[in-house]
Order: C-alpha cells, then sequence, then structure tokens
C-alpha cells in the first residue's frame, strides 16, 4: 500500500458529507516551518486523533481549528462554511485544554454555565442544562466547588462539561488525559469514547501516546514534522503502515531491507517469497509477534523459516519479547511466556505478514 | 511554540499607553532641558544654552559635602539592613517561633506607613535614650526602615532555592555552617546584590525619616530641600539631572541582575507540538 | 534539617534590633499621645486629652477630610493610568514588553524630591506650563491655580505613585495563564466580556494592593503639599510636623499620628482579608 493510497483514502471518509475540512493548510513560526500543506477531512461523529512527537505540529493544527492561531496558508472548512476567517468565540468549535484552564474565581456551577452565560441564555435554561452536563460527566455532587479543590480526573470532567455544554459541532482536546496517572487514564479513556458514542459528536484528539490513539478512534492522523505520514484506521495503521516511521511509531517492529528479484527477496539470512512487488531495493515491516518459535507453529503454508541465537529474553507478563541475532541481523520476536530460553533457535513467519514500506 | 506576534492590536490602547508614558516622564524631561538653560528655571521655550548651572554646582561644596554624608549613611545602612534582612529571611524561611506573625508584620510595616510616623516614632526613642541628633540617628533610621527591603527580596531568594542543594551538602559531608556560606549564600548573590543596590536608592533618597532625625550635617536629598525654601536656581535641575543619570545607571544594573536570579512570571506556554 | 542553634542564631538578632528599634518606638509614639504639653514640658501624665481635642476641633477633622480626599483622587486617578497601561504592556505589548517595562520603573529610582522639584518648576506662575500655553497664545495670562492648590498635589502625587500602582497590577496580570483567557473566548467569550470575566476579576488582588500603597502613602504625605501645596492644601501630616516643630506639642502630634497609624493597620488587614478571599489559590 503506497503512502499517497494511504493519504488518499482519508479523502474519502465514511460519511458522504464531512464536517470539517482542512485544505492545504501551512504555519510558520518566523522561519520555522511547523506544518505543511495539511489536508484532512474530518467526518460528522468520527473520533479523529491526531497522533505524533512534540514538535509534530499536532498541537499547532488543533490551535488554528480553535482559532488561536491563524494559517500562513490555506483554508479550514467547516459545514461549507469559512472557519478560519472567524474569531475563536464565533466558532462552532469547543476545547478542552491539557491543564483544563477552569476559572479560579468561579465555582463548578459558573465555570460550566460560563459558554451560555456569555451568550445571555436565560436563568433556568442555563440551571437545566448545567445539571445535565454535570450529569452527563457525573459530577453533580461537586456543582458548588471551586476548582483548587478538585483532583485532576474531576477537573478533567468539569473541563468537558463546560466545553460540551455548548454543543459545539466539533470538540477538540488538547492531551486531556496526560495529566493523570495511568491507572485513572485508562479508566478516562473508556469514559470518553463511551461518552463520544452517547453523544455523537465528532472529537479531534491529540496525543503523543500509541496506545491511547489505538484504543480511542476511528481513524488516526500521524503526523511527523509538520506532515501527515499516514491517516487510516488503527487497525489499518498497524497492519499496513506506510512508512517505516509509521511502523515504528506505532507498536513495535523489525525493518527487514533487501533488493527484490522477481517474487522473492532476500533480507540478510532471511528469504521472503512470494513477494508482489517491483524489483529493486526495497524495506519489509514484519511485527514481532508475527514471529513465532518453530515449536509453536501454526502457521499455514507457506511460511519462512530462520534461524537465530536468543541475547535477550524481556519478560512482559503474558508475553515475552527475545531479542534475537540472525547472522549480524538483530529482531524482536514476541512469544507467549514460557521457559527461559538460551541458544539458537529456528523461527518461522507467514510471508504475508511481511508489509513492505517505503523508506 | 506561541505565536511570536501580539495576539492582538489596539491602537487606542496603544495611544492612551504613550499618553501615560508622556505623563511620567514629561517632567523629568522638562528638569533635564532647563538645567542647561541660562534664563533661569521657567518661561518657555528654553533659549540659551549654558553649562554655567554644572559649573557652578561643581564648585559647590555644601553639596559635595552633604553627597559624602549621604554616600556614608546609604552605604552602612547597606551593611546593616542586609546583614539582618538575611537573618530575618532566613528566620521566616525556617524557623518557627512565638511572634514570628507578628514579627512579619512588623518587620514590612515600615514599607507601609508613611515615613513621617517611623521617622517620629524614631525620633522620640533617640530623645529617650539621650542621642545627639546626627548622621548616625539617620543612619539607625535608615537601616532600621529598610531592613523590610532586604527581608522582602531575600526571602524570596530563599523561596527560589533548591532545599535539595543544601541537603545534598550536608549530606556529602559540609556542617550547617558549611553549607550556608558554600550553598546558601553563592545562591543569593544575586538577591543580595540586587536588594542592596535598592536599599542604596532608597537611603539616597530618602526624605521623610531623614527629616525628624538630621543633625548639624545634611544629606543630599535634605540639602535641596533647604534650597528649595531659599529660592529656585537652575543648579537644582543640574544636579537633579545627575541624580536621574545615576539612578538611570543603577537600574539598568538591578534589572540586568533580577533578570538573571528571579524567573520571569510564570506563564503557561503551549508545549512545542 | 536546621538545629536549634541554627534557628535561634538567625531569628535573635533581627527579633532583638527590631524589638529595640521599631516596636519600642512605635510604643513610645503611642504613650506619647496620651501624655501632655505643660508650660513647654512634656509631662507624662496619662490622660485622654489630645484624643478629644481631636475629635472636638473641627480644624482637623476638616484637614483630615480634605486629606482623605486628596489621597483617594491620587488613588483613583493612578489606577486610571496605570491600569490601562499595565494591560497594555501584558497583553499587547509583544516583544517590546521587557524594554517597555524597564522605562516605566525608572521613574520610581528616580528621587522623590527631584520629580516634585520638577512639577513646581512646571506649575508655577512664571513655570514651563505657563510659559508655553502663553507662548502658543492659549492663555494671556498666568494661570495661578496650577501652583500651590490641591490640584498640584494631587497632580504631583499621581505622578509619583502611578509606577508603583502599575507593579503590582503587571505582575497579577502576567500571572494569569494564557489558556484561561483561550478558554474563555473558545467558549464564546469576545474579548470585552473576558475582560470582564476573567482578566479583571483575576487582576484584583493586585488591584487592591497598588491602590493601598498609593492611598495609605499620599495619606501620610507631608512633602508635598510643602513643594506644591500651598497653605489650602495643607494635609494631616503636616500639621503633626508642626506640632513636632516649634510648636513642640508632642503630645498632640503623636495622637494625630496613632490615628494614622490605625487607619493605615486596619486598611491593611482588610485589604489583607479581601486580597486572601480574592485570590483563588
Amino acid at each position: 500500500m503506497s503512502v499517497a493510497g494511504a493519504i488518499s483514502r482519508q479523502n474519502a471518509p465514511s460519511s458522504c458529507a464531512s464536517l470539517l475540512e482542512i485544505r492545504d493548510i501551512a504555519k510558520r513560526f518566523g522561519p520555522a516551518e511547523v506544518l505543511k500543506n495539511i489536508s484532512l477531512r474530518i467526518a460528522p461523529g468520527e473520533f479523529l486523533t491526531l497522533l505524533g512527537e512534540s514538535g509534530s505540529g499536532k498541537t499547532t493544527l488543533l490551535r488554528l481549528i480553535a482559532g488561536f492561531e491563524q494559517p500562513t496558508s490555506g483554508q479550514i472548512w467547516m459545514s461549507s462554511e469559512r472557519l478560519d476567517t472567524l474569531p475563536p468565540y464565533k466558532r462552532r468549535v469547543n476545547t478542552v485544554f491539557q491543564n483544563y484552564a477552569l476559572f479560579p474565581h468561579l465555582n463548578v456551577r459558573e465555570n460550566v454555565a460560563y459558554g451560555l452565560r456569555v451568550k445571555s441564555t436565560p436563568k433556568n435554561e442555563i440551571a437545566a442544562r448545567v445539571e445535565d452536563a454535570l450529569g452527563m460527566v457525573k459530577m453533580r455532587d461537586f456543582a458548588g466547588a471551586r476548582p483548587a479543590t478538585l483532583s485532576g480526573g474531576q477537573q478533567q470532567r468539569i473541563a468537558l462539561a463546560r466545553a460540551l455544554i455548548n454543543r459545539p459541532q466539533l470538540l477538540l482536546l488538547d492531551e486531556p488525559l496526560s495529566a493523570l496517572d495511568a491507572n485513572l487514564r485508562k479508566e478516562m479513556q473508556s469514559e470518553l469514547k463511551t461518552l463520544q458514542r452517547e453523544i455523537g459528536i465528532a472529537f479531534l484528539f491529540v496525543t503523543h501516546d500509541q496506545d491511547e490513539a489505538m484504543a480511542l478512534s476511528d481513524r488516526i492522523a500521524l503526523l511527523r514534522n509538520g506532515a501527515l505520514e499516514q491517516v487510516a484506521s488503527p487497525r489499518e495503521i498497524y497492519s499496513h503502515p506506510a512508512t517505516a516511521y509509521a511502523a515504528q511509531f506505532i507498536g513495535q517492529t523489525n525493518l527487514l531491507r533487501g533488493e527484490v528479484r522477481g517474487d522473492c527477496v532476500t533480507c540478510g539470512a532471511i528469504r521472503i517469497y512470494p513477494v508482489s512487488s517491483p524489483d529493486g531495493p526495497a524495506t519489509f515491516s514484519l511485527r514481532p509477534e508475527a514471529i513465532k518459535g518453530i515449536l509453536d507453529a501454526t502457521i499455514g503454508t507457506p511460511y519462512m523459516k530462520f534461524k537465530a541465537t536468543i541475547r535477550q529474553q524481556i519478560y512482559a507478563g503474558a508475553t515475552e519479547l527475545l531479542e534475537v541475532d540472525c547472522a549480524g541481523q538483530l529482531l524482536r520476536v514476541r512469544v507467549p511466556a514460557g521457559e527461559p530460553l538460551d541458544g539458537e533457535h529456528e523461527f518461522v513467519f507467514s510471508p504475508r505478514d511481511a508489509v513492505r514500506i517505503r523508506d | 511554540m506561541t505565536d511570536i506576534k501580539s495576539t492582538s492590536r489596539s491602537p487606542l490602547l496603544a495611544a492612551y499607553s504613550a499618553l501615560v508614558f508622556a505623563f511620567i516622564y514629561l517632567p523629568i524631561v522638562v528638569l533635564i532641558l532647563y538645567s542647561f538653560n541660562r534664563d533661569g528655571v521657567g518661561g518657555f521655550p528654553p533659549r540659551h544654552f549654558t553649562l554655567d548651572w554644572y559649573r557652578q554646582l561643581f564648585s559647590d561644596s555644601a553639596i559635595w559635602d552633604s553627597v559624602i554624608n549621604s554616600l556614608l549613611v546609604a552605604a552602612a545602612s547597606v551593611a546593616l539592613s542586609l546583614t539582618l534582612g538575611l537573618l530575618a529571611a532566613l528566620a521566616l524561611d525556617r524557623a518557627n517561633f512565638p511572634g514570628k506573625a507578628l514579627f512579619r508584620r512588623l518587620v514590612l510595616l515600615p514599607l507601609i506607613l508613611p515615613g513621617i510616623i517611623t521617622g517620629l516614632s524614631l525620633l522620640m526613642f533617640a530623645v529617650f535614650a539621650g542621642m545627639q541628633l546626627s548622621l548616625f540617628t539617620v543612619f539607625l533610621g535608615h537601616g532600621t526602615a529598610l531592613i523590610s527591603v532586604a527581608t522582602t527580596e531575600l526571602f524570596a531568594g530563599l523561596q527560589k532555592l533548591d532545599r535539595a542543594q543544601e541537603e545534598a551538602s550536608l549530606d556529602l559531608g559540609a556542617t550547617p555552617w558549611q553549607t550556608f556560606w558554600r550553598v546558601t549564600l553563592p545562591n543569593l548573590k544575586l538577591s543580595l546584590i540586587a536588594a542592596g543596590l535598592l536599599i542604596f536608592t532608597l537611603s539616597m533618597d530618602e526624605i521623610a525619616v531623614t527629616f525628624f532625625l538630621i543633625g548639624r550635617d545634611n544629606t543630599l536629598p535634605l540639602e535641596i530641600w533647604g534650597r528649595l525654601r531659599r529660592g529656585i536656581t537652575p543648579e537644582i535641575n543640574a544636579v537633579s539631572t545627575l541624580i536621574f543619570a545615576v539612578s538611570v545607571a543603577l537600574i539598568v544594573v538591578w534589572y540586568r541582575l533580577r533578570a538573571r536570579s528571579i524567573s520571569p512570571a510564570p506563564r503557561e506556554l503551549i508545549e512545542t507540538s | 534539617m536546621y538545629s536549634r542553634t541554627y534557628k535561634t542564631l538567625v531569628a535573635v538578632p533581627p527579633l532583638l534590633w527590631v524589638s529595640l528599634f521599631l516596636l519600642l518606638p512605635y510604643a513610645l509614639l503611642f504613650a506619647h499621645s496620651f501624655w501632655l504639653l505643660r508650660d513647654g514640658f512634656i509631662v507624662h501624665q496619662w490622660n485622654l486629652q489630645n484624643y478629644r481635642a481631636l475629635f472636638t476641633n473641627p480644624l482637623y477633622l476638616q484637614v483630615f477630610l480634605r486629606t482623605a480626599r486628596i489621597a483617594a483622587s491620587v488613588t483613583l486617578c493612578s489606577l486610571l493610568l496605570g491600569y490601562p497601561l499595565a494591560y497594555y504592556l501584558s497583553f499587547h505589548a509583544g516583544l517590546r514588553k521587557e524594554l517597555l517595562y524597564q522605562l516605566v520603573i525608572i521613574p520610581l529610582w528616580v528621587s522623590y524630591l527631584v520629580r516634585g522639584y520638577a512639577w513646581k518648576t512646571i506649575l508655577g506662575s512664571d513655570g514651563v506650563l505657563n510659559g508655553f500655553l502663553q507662548y502658543l497664545h492659549i492663555t494671556h495670562e498666568p494661570v495661578s491655580f496650577f501652583l500651590y492648590s490641591p490640584f498640584a498635589v494631587i497632580l504631583m502625587l499621581t505622578h509619583i505613585y502611578t509606577p508603583f500602582v502599575f507593579l503590582p497590577i503587571y505582575a497579577a496580570l502576567e500571572h494569569i495563564p494564557r489558556p484561561l483567557i483561550e478558554a474563555s473566548q473558545d467558549l464564546g467569550a469576545n474579548r470585552r466580556a473576558t475582560f470582564l470575566r476573567v482578566i479583571l476579576p483575576l487582576s484584583l488582588p493586585g488591584l487592591l494592593a497598588g491602590a493601598t500603597f498609593a492611598f495609605l502613602l499620599s495619606l501620610g504625605d507631608f512633602l508635598a503639599p510643602l513643594l506644591v501645596g500651598g497653605p489650602s492644601a495643607t494635609m494631616i501630616a503636616n500639621i503633626v510636623q508642626s506640632l513636632f516643630g516649634a510648636a513642640y506639642d508632642w503630645p498632640l502630634g503623636a495622637a494625630i499620628s496613632v490615628c494614622i497609624l490605625l487607619i493605615t493597620i486596619s486598611l491593611l488587614f482588610a485589604t489583607e482579608r479581601l486580597e486572601k478571599r480574592w485570590s483563588f489559590k
């Protein structure tokens, strides 16, 4: 699957009419090009994650959509109307900020009601909707509290309620879970996903955590140095990464380099066939869990076989990660945890699991 | 990365701010201008440029005597205030003792009380103790009143100090005394210098407290004050201009130091992502 | 981590000094207010005569009200000048912020006397302002109320205290996390609403601190009236100062001083409570 193919896929999202369209957006800060020609569509009700390292441009893109930065070039459209020319307070978009940005001088109820109050919503309507919103995030009991007295997880829920009460068409979330500890994080991920499904609004979620992205998203947009590396569903990205970067950023992989001749490629001491790829130098991604010890062989035919010496065993509970040496080439193999292994062993994998990627 | 440009423009506010700046600087500009004016302090516009007033100033021994007096008092005040201020800051930061809250307020009181009250109180004390009013009583007044400045500045510096550094020093075998000299004090160096400069300047300019504690020898501000009663000459403009020039030099130094020792107001910067 | 010796060593010297040279003097002041001046000598006879005189003699009340009015005017004007300036620097100045901040601070370091003197030369009948107005033929005679009036005192003190008021407001504005402002806009509040609902409330502690400082110091100022105020602008501190002069009526002067002291302390106390309530930590 070529990169062009992978990216062109996002131009045909699941629904026909896209909610948000980012057309050829570029953003410069002085000499630095933070975003380079980004084009992306978000479908209504979709959970799309912007995934990338620090400096990849993901938060900048989010802020462009929210309205806190202006694009250097390009346009943003929402529901057939131009978005990037509007100030933030006129956009039907709301943000959950990374450190929540709750107003310290207002209590929970007043924080949540803020967006309605500035639009002069009638008082009884505000009261009713605030109750609803707090119930949705299970924080009804804290209505009179001040943000400073709440825990991180509680503040995060209030930030959510405060944003959602305005019924935006798109909710932006800027790494909202990064300040929480591991267990709370998992819990909140699950709640967020459920919430999104229930409400049905599109969520644009920014994170650098690939596990989080895979767990939550309908689609992942992988950003690297300001450009889109790949945009696809989590399963698609995992099983068919477009590039070496994508293959290594999401999950772990082995990169095998060799020369394709006909329907066969030799990467060091490992031979893979059949492959349907044009001749020439090529790189293949092979996931560690796709490789099995020969004794665990439940692999159908055809299968590839190679010998390697075990250098390290890293225990991980249900599985183990073996670092093996195959004639100088270092590979990782993930196997079910078992007896400590040693010495030289034979390993097998299916050629279908070796995915050609762009260098 | 945040947008380097300012978030928005507001020409009205900019114009208003420019006016405020003008208001703040206008008198000083006028003062300096007229120090070079042959025909005195009033009238408009100033017509004849001259350096005579400066020449007169340089041969005015009374002024220079008062300058020396002020310098002596200021230097001594810096020494006293810094020492006691450092101890007070340490005490407030690290010790708990009965009357701590009262002590803290008492130390800070001269900062916010009108100078006349502190001056009068000290005058009464001097009389009570049978002291002759002189530069020494002035020094006592300045030194005591300015402890508050030292304490505030040094307390802030102590808060910035990483306690772990002192713990590491003790862990490595240094005694508390050694730790103080090798770790605590060097870390406070910038705060000490900044505080010292501030105290020096405040002492040089002090009038209200000095007014009631002065003896036969004048400090610079009181010398000028006395002359103002006799009549205005541009010589006073000249000495004021010089005071201004020295103040500007000091503040530049102070600001450079402060920028290095105290971090800017915390703003949540958006991560580069 | 700190031994008892350490703690004693650091606490005792300043405690002793402050007790001797601050607590005791203030106590003496307090004591004097209850004593009497008789035949040119201060008599240590405890009584409330001085305070009675203060409250019954309309002159003192009149001067005190004038002082309060002047101090309030100075505070108000300083706020009107200082707040927008601080706001501009914090939110609109961008790269020039540091430089402009330094420029605002510089006058603070220039002698009070120098600045007061400057106004004296500007406002007088043959001063620069009158000269300027006549030069432009806006007026044909010197305007006399510029100098030696409460107006001049207010003008001079506003000039002195605007940078003082600026400082805490600027610090408070800088402390407002920018995401709060973005959140406000994100939720639909335009710039004006954001200012009124978020920025202003959060800057109140700084505003209060600056205003308190300007008010209290103006209240007790005696130099400005002497320099530019003239007899129509005599303030309460001038009365105290003259009582300590030839009149030698230290007890009465002390009584007035104690009143000023009490007002200062109560105001400080009140604003401290308010600041705590409004600081939303």
